[in-house]
């Protein structure tokens, strides 16, 4: 590309794709992939809420030892909503379906995915399956856990199953589609000069994604639809009255929700991985290190499910060798946040709100990971297990992890999809608020945990109590939290001030078209003759480079 | 009544230590890793500062011995928990052979457990001190998962299966077991105590000969909470059961349209055989307490009963019929 001048600009450009056709029909028949992006957005933020709505009924219900607010029942079907709520409509689509969507075309300097039809098509189904869902919610609710574990779901429960059941399996198609659209994106409309090790670690990160995608899902959707069967035909496949196995259940659920994990991760990390660098203003610490263990934990994921099962009675053998691999995921997982905490060093370090985010990114997705390794270990499962140990433990590495890398995503990329800057200062207090909120809400957990509170209790012994009232004290500070970017977010669409294509700057080809960029992305396809993360070669953003003789750069291998 | 706040709870059987010192060990490499990584992150962050709006940083790129080292040191360390905790796991896993056992029974929302000797308790199980005891698992419903945190052991009781659990009980005292596996709607009440005593005790427990208590009424209502039939006959008549304010020698209405009058006959059937009489308005589900009560014991729970005939029973929910049908 020609030079491009990376002054914040004072106007939005004359075309882009938010202003390229209007009316209501051009956003539901659109093929554009920003703005199906930005489709999902409002419909994963929608579930956010109701997700969160049921979050807070939740804490509040546990300020007293017997429950506060409402019925066994009602309790039981709050955490259920919760959980499918969030996990299936919110977590599993949020980076991939928003900022992959928008961000992967740009990424590597290609007009739209390859598949753009199919790329609407993904959101519709997504929109099907969650009205399944939604209308399990409101006739009579779910009360199985996010779990569905059998023969509860197919035989004991008497709230609405099939319509839930059926919603996430048809939600499934949508994963299994983005995650298809994407490989064959990244493979196949990569620009001039786009090689594979030079394309940002988000791609990579979403690349591995995928891949557990269209491996996974169909595995999760296929079990759901085997327990809904039981459910409403009686065929015994997990009841052992009918002759199933309710352990089976557990298997096949495992075996993609485990994975499932990673997917929420995974795209997270990839955000961060783009954060870091931009705002430390240097390459990022070992690039191949940190896109081969994107790969690692995708195919080892896929190998650790049965840790779920240890206390099930399978075999201890079985328990040694899951256990085993479940320490070794924990490897990869340790190189990346080694990497991105070595890219700090010699960096130039802004505070920019991005940033903030990514490092209380690295903190928490710290804390989910080390006590990982505690579920892990075999003999201290058996006291853990099914504790709020674990509830702890995975709203470290979901909330803490890929819910703070979302947010710190939608604020990295903001200038470029609505060309806007958001408010900064407010922007960092919201950030320390999330971050102060969600420590609050959650560390006491695992201290509830260790004490033996098992999860999923609507009431619990009085000695509890005063690690449940911090923990609701910190959900109310972790709400103010989220709903602050929100409300500012939604401001700077209208009054923000404009950003231009580079306000920060970054080195993405993301960053080099117009913000808003047009419906076609790029007036011409451009040609990559740059490493990732190079701000030492690029004039082209305006920035103090070094003299070529002092730096002596040590990149080609790492 | 939480002015205090543990940090771990007690060690009372052969499993805790060990599973605390798994705990410890993984706590401290973790702390090591937490504390470097975020001291090193606060440090950069405001030691490489950026000090002119259009700075940028040293161009590193990575370190191959810093990859290898970080690649070796964790993966070695993770080992290390890694056998550790098998070591303690397997232990579990094996059960002793010199074990007494104790068959448990989980079904939506209740324990039974039967003594070798045939005695049954619900929500209650009794254990000798020092003495290796074997759990065997079944579960009539759905998946359960029998936990006693004070012992550091669960495991879930599954239908169609056996599971099976052992533990070595090293204090005296009464702990509390839950259900650790979500099982539905009162999955959060389905707990109880498990009563570890002194050998003797445990054997005179078995034997029935608990000794004379002074007054039994007393002793009555204690076996009321103990058998948990308080969990379903509230005084206030909002349970599952009847309330029995009011009951004896009143006039009950049962299922079937006819009347009787609750004498002893009557409730001492009640008690044993629940379901040969079912009061109007309520589910044949009370569990039998055939063998689980020795005649003296049905005695106390009588009196208690009797005890309760001065008390006004509730408008609805009571046993006793009032007269106005």
């Amino acid at each position: 590309m020609s030079s491009i001048p990376s002054s914040i600009g004072n106007e939005l450009p004359q075309e882009h794709y938010l202003n390229a056709k209007y009316g209501i029909r051009s956003w539901l028949l659109t093929t554009d992939h920003k703005r199906i992006a930005l489709l999902y957005l409002v419909s994963v933020t929608f579930f956010f809420f109701i997700g969160g709505a049921f979050a807070t009924m939740i804490r509040i219900h546990l300020l007293t030892p017997n429950g506060y607010l409402v019925s066994p029942e009602t309790y039981n079907k709050l955490f259920t909503m919760h959980g499918v709520a969030m996990i299936f409509f919110f977590l599993i689509p949020s980076i991939p379906a928003v900022l992959g969507n928008f961000l992967i075309p740009l990424m590597i300097g290609a007009k739209d995915l390859a598949f753009p039809k199919i790329n609407l098509l993904s959101w519709y189904i997504y929109l099907i399956g969650g009205g399944f869902v939604l209308y399990s919610f409101s006739t009579g609710g779910l009360d199985t856990g996010w779990t569905f574990y059998t023969p509860l779901s197919s035989v004991y429960s008497n709230s609405a199953v099939t319509p839930a059941v059926i919603g996430i399996f048809i939600n499934g198609f949508s994963s299994i589609l983005t995650g298809l659209n994407f490989i064959v994106t990244i493979h196949t409309m990569r620009a001039p000069g786009m090689t594979w090790f030079r394309l940002p670690l988000f791609v990579w990160a979403h690349y591995a994604t995928s891949i557990i995608f269209i491996l996974g899902t169909p595995v999760i959707a296929i079990t759901l639809l085997l327990a809904g069967l039981e459910r409403m035909f009686h065929l015994g496949f997990f009841n052992p009255v009918l002759g199933g196995d309710p352990i089976l259940f557990q298997h096949l659920f495992w075996f993609y929700s485990h994975p499932a994990v990673y997917i929420m991760i995974l795209p997270a990390m990839g955000v961060i991985s783009e954060i870091v660098p931009t705002f430390a203003r240097k390459p990022i610490f070992g690039y191949t290190f940190i896109a081969g263990s994107s790969i690692a934990i995708a195919v080892i994921g896929f190998l650790v499910w049965a840790h779920h099962m240890f206390l099930t009675g399978q075999s201890a053998y079985a328990a040694l060798a899951f256990s085993f691999l479940s320490f070794l995921v924990a490897i990869p997982s340790a190189v990346k946040v080694f990497n991105w905490t070595s890219t700090l060093y010699k960096g130039s370090i802004s505070y920019d709100t991005p940033m903030l985010y990514a490092l209380g990114f690295i903190g928490l997705f710290l804390i989910g990971g080390l006590t990982g390794l505690f579920l892990a270990c075999l003999g201290l499962d058996i006291h853990i297990h099914d504790t709020y140990f674990v509830v702890a433990h995975f709203h470290y590495i979901m909330v803490g992890g890929a819910v703070m890398g979302y947010v710190g995503g939608l604020h990295f990329w903001w200038p470029k999809i609505t060309g806007k800057l958001y408010p900064e200062s407010l922007a960092r207090i919201a950030a320390v608020t999330l971050f102060i909120g969600f420590n609050l809400t959650f560390f006491p957990q695992f201290i509830l945990g260790y004490l033996g509170m098992p999860r999923r209790y609507h009431s619990y012994p009085p000695e509890f109590q005063v690690l449940n009232v911090m923990s609701t004290a910190g959900a109310s500070i972790l709400a103010l939290g989220y709903l602050l970017p929100m409300i500012y977010l939604v401001w700077s669409m209208r009054y923000g001030r404009v950003a231009g294509r580079n306000p920060w700057p970054a080195t993405g080809l993301e960053w080099q078209t117009d913000s808003p960029p047009m419906t076609e992305n790029f007036d011409v396809t451009p040609e990559v003759t740059w490493e990732p993360y190079d701000f030492a070669h690029r004039p082209d953003l305006g920035l103090q480079v070094i003299g070529e003789s002092s730096l002596a750069p040590s990149h080609g291998d790492d | 009544m939480q002015s205090q706040m543990p940090l771990y709870p007690q060690e009372a059987s052969n499993f805790a230590p060990n599973v605390d010192a798994l705990m410890i060990y993984i706590t401290v490499i973790c702390l090591f890793f937490a504390v470097a990584i975020t001291s090193a992150i606060v440090f950069f962050f405001f030691r490489y500062h950026r000090r002119k709006p259009g700075d940028i940083g040293v161009p590193i790129h990575g370190d191959m011995r810093l990859e290898t080292l970080w690649l070796v040191i964790p993966l070695i360390l993770a080992l290390s928990m890694f056998a550790g905790g098998a070591v303690v796991y397997v232990d579990f896993r094996r059960a002793p052979l010199d074990t007494l056992d104790i068959y448990v029974v989980g079904k939506q929302w209740m324990w039974k457990a039967q003594q070798p000797t045939g005695l049954k308790e619900i929500n209650e199980l009794h254990v000798p001190v020092g003495r290796n005891v074997k759990l065997i698992l079944a579960s009539e419903d759905v998946i359960h998962n029998f936990s006693v945190p004070d012992f550091r052991v669960k495991m879930d009781v599954v239908p169609g299966h056996y599971n099976t659990m052992w533990f070595r009980p090293t204090k005296s005292g009464r702990y509390h077991f839950y259900c650790s596996q979500y099982c539905g709607t009162n999955h959060a009440i389905m707990g109880g105590w498990v009563t570890v005593m002194e050998p003797a005790d445990y054997e005179s427990w078995l034997t029935g000969s608990t000794g004379a208590t002074a007054n039994p009424v007393v002793a009555g209502e204690r076996l009321f909470a103990e058998k948990a039939c308080n969990t379903c006959h509230f005084s206030d008549g909002k349970g599952r059961g009847p309330s029995l304010n009011g009951l004896y020698e009143a006039k009950v209405l049962l299922a079937d349209g006819s009347t009787v009058t609750a004498d002893e006959p009557y409730l001492r059937e009640s008690i044993l055989a629940p379901n040969a009489k079912i009061v109007a308005g309520y589910q044949p589900q009370m569990p039998t307490y055939q063998g689980q009560l020795s005649e003296e014991q049905i005695l106390s729970l009588l009196t208690y009963i009797k005890s309760l005939q001065g008390q006004p029973p509730p408008q609805t929910g009571a046993g006793a019929t009032t007269g106005k049908k």
